[in-house]
């Protein structure tokens, strides 16, 4: 068997204060179209560790649509085609002046994993910022689903203690908030991608 | 709901490539870099994909000199290359995308108020898709240098932002390409903040037979992904 080439990776660099520049797209936060059956608003506020707002920072977001599938020739099921329409299965949001983030979607369905486990239903995440030099990946699970989460093979990995950064918390009809803490206490899981 | 095995993930870049989190040099870490190991994340489903966004791309978004009424000031260059991962492999039709500081070093961006001249037909940002070979190419001119405050007399060398997404989560990238012999590249921790081989990815060079005659310099910049592991679960060769 042949051995590909390995080339050296490039390296990351920070997005720096000005990303708006250049990542801001107009309904970039929109994973579905406004007004789509069941959409809800997923955001919360990215603070630093000593608890202020950061408002230089990007949220991205990716996830299955509400089927568990994905429109990608990787997932070995095979891709098919949303059954939301207008689903992008990708977001992203800047923070604004508040810190805020908030994005646009529906919830995805759960996911097969190996062994026969099953993941619960989640968004992953990246968060991007000036003074970060490298982006850093989290989940989002959702709180109605205590049963999937309690068997998620991730969930399972984390310190009981800090299980519940990765859990969204109800925040009115239609809505879930999410904060980011990049640092200190109330610190975010982050994970090693 | 069946069974699937363990898919075929993305090795994690080797030690060096990636700066570190919290990096003393770069004062902006201090409060943002998370004092917690990350728990590792498998790659699984959401992992081993991504998205693949054919956009949105404008008309004029491959050109920053011509998104105005007039032409952008500032030395005309063409920056191009390949998108590649570590296995060779071209990474075709996946979105890159750049903004940039003017020629003179500063953003059109309202945190951006050092006294350098804002040029009104520049706004700085790009994006192309790759072709089926991972090419891409872009028209811009290049940034000025520009003072950032981090630690005494703190410059940061010419830079244009990159961003690309790659055909999977883990190839996510946000980088900067620098131009070759920079003299700031010694005092900007941001640049340093990754060994000296991983610098060197990061420096575009120089290319003569890519220039446009009577136009525009022409610098090379190829981009390289994480790549997939083979899978583990081949059938063993005869
Ligand atoms: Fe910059």
């Amino acid at each position: 068997m042949s051995h590909p080439t390995e080339l050296g990776l490039t390296p990351s660099q920070t997005v720096g204060p000005y990303l708006a520049l250049g990542l801001t797209w107009q309904a970039g936060a929109d994973v579905v179209p406004h007004g789509t059956p069941g959409e809800i608003l997923i955001g919360g506020t990215v603070r630093d560790g000593a608890g202020e707002i950061v408002t230089d920072a990007m949220v991205e977001t990716w996830q299955a649509d509400p089927d568990g599938r994905f429109d990608h020739p990787d997932d070995p099921r095979g891709a098919v085609a949303p059954s939301v329409p207008g689903f992008r299965g990708f977001g992203r949001a800047a923070t604004d002046t508040q810190g805020r983030w908030e994005v646009r979607t529906v919830k995805p369905g759960a996911l097969p994993a190996e062994d026969g486990a099953v993941e619960a239903p989640h968004l992953t995440v990246s968060v991007f910022a000036r003074g970060l030099l490298d982006r850093v990946v989290t989940r989002i699970y959702f709180p109605d689903e205590a049963d999937a989460n309690a068997a998620d093979p991730l969930l399972a990995t984390v310190p009981a203690g800090r299980r519940d950064t990765l859990v969204a918390v109800p925040d009115g009809p239609g809505r879930l908030r999410f904060d980011v803490r990049l640092q200190g206490e109330g610190e975010t899981v982050f994970l090693a991608c | 709901m069946t069974t699937t095995q363990r898919l075929a993930g993305y090795p994690p870049a080797p030690a060096g490539t990636n700066p570190p989190l919290g990096f003393e040099g770069y004062r902006s870490t201090g409060l943002r870099a998370p004092s917690q190991a990350p728990v590792v994340l498998p790659h699984r489903l959401t992992e081993v994909t991504g998205p693949l966004l054919p956009g949105p791309i404008g008309p004029n978004d491959h050109d920053l000199t011509t998104q105005h009424e007039g032409e952008a000031q500032g030395q005309r260059i063409v920056v191009f290359g390949r998108v590649l991962d570590s296995g060779g492999r071209a990474v075709p039709d996946t979105l890159v995308e750049v903004w940039q500081a003017n020629a003179a070093g500063r953003y059109r961006h309202a945190r951006d108020n050092w006294p350098a001249p804002l040029d009104p037909n520049f706004s700085g940002g790009g994006r192309v898709l790759t072709d089926a070979h991972g090419n891409y190419s872009f028209t811009t001119i290049k940034p000025g240098a520009y003072p950032w405050g981090n630690h005494h007399n703190a410059w940061r060398p010419a830079h244009i932002h990159f961003s690309l997404f790659g055909h999977a989560f883990p190839q996510r990238l946000v980088t900067q390409m620098y131009f070759p012999d920079d003299p700031l590249f010694a005092q900007d921790p941001i640049f340093n903040s990754v060994s000296e081989d991983a610098r060197r990815r990061m420096v575009s060079t120089f290319d003569l037979d890519a220039t446009r005659p009577e136009w525009a310099l022409a610098f090379r910049f190829d981009i390289v992904l994480r790549g997939r592991e083979q899978s583990v679960f081949e059938e063993p060769h005869a």
